[in-house]
């Protein structure tokens, strides 16, 4: 699974997008334990939302690894 | 014609661009927000901010945002655009246009358009200051 990075989640991983090789992971709530223990960094964020096919995620959402997942860092916009 | 455009510029934002597409023969009142680039915050001076932006997802935000503006206002276009990359002290930042027949609503959708787009649309702001740079609101 691909996953975008944008903003201090770019800072953090050092790439703009991260593979998630971890099979067992499906939902949303899944992928965001995946990222916290794979890069502690994002355990001192503000919070941070994780997009799928360009819409906001929620926690108990089904993803697959065709879907268009980002990790949203706190939006700074305007 | 569609009733709202939204867009995202590597480059100036032109005031007349929004301004000709939200203007109107039935309406009579105009709202035009500017965000522009200050060189001060929190005391430190800014030498310039950097926007990057989740492109398809923040103009899918930005329509969301127009497409509620009209559900609870009355207003008739709404144009929001929004710079990406390097831009100065004293450049737009954001433009939001509204029309409505009358102000008050042309003031109340420009307003909540603004405000949703801080708390809502994928864009990122990073502030560079004389001594270094930092992405805006990340950490608590």
């Amino acid at each position: 699974m691909e996953i975008k990075c944008f903003g201090i989640a770019k800072d953090i991983t050092n790439q703009s997008k991260i593979i998630c090789a971890d099979e067992s992971i499906s939902t949303v709530k899944d992928l965001r334990k995946w990222i916290n223990s794979t890069y502690a960094e994002f355990n001192n964020l503000a919070q941070y939302m994780i997009a799928v096919n360009q819409e906001y995620g929620m926690e108990d959402q089904e993803i697959k690894a065709i879907d268009e997942i980002a990790i949203i860092p706190p939006v700074s916009g305007g | 014609m569609n009733y709202y455009f939204c867009d995202i510029r590597p480059d100036h934002l032109s005031i007349d661009e929004a301004y000709d597409f939200i203007l109107d023969d039935s309406c009579g009142g105009m709202c035009l927000f500017i965000g522009t680039v200050r060189n001060v915050n929190k005391g430190e001076a800014v030498t310039h901010l950097d926007f990057e932006t989740y492109k398809p997802m923040a103009i899918k935000e930005l329509a969301k945002i127009c497409v509620k503006a009209k559900s609870l206002f009355s207003l008739e276009k709404i144009a929001i655009l929004h710079r990406e990359g390097h831009v100065g002290i004293r450049e737009k930042a954001v433009v939001i246009a509204v029309s409505s027949m009358h102000r008050d609503d042309a003031f109340r959708a420009c307003r909540f358009a603004i405000d949703e787009l801080k708390e809502t649309v994928p864009i990122w702001k990073k502030e560079f200051l004389e001594d270094g740079s930092y992405w805006v609101g990340a950490r608590p």
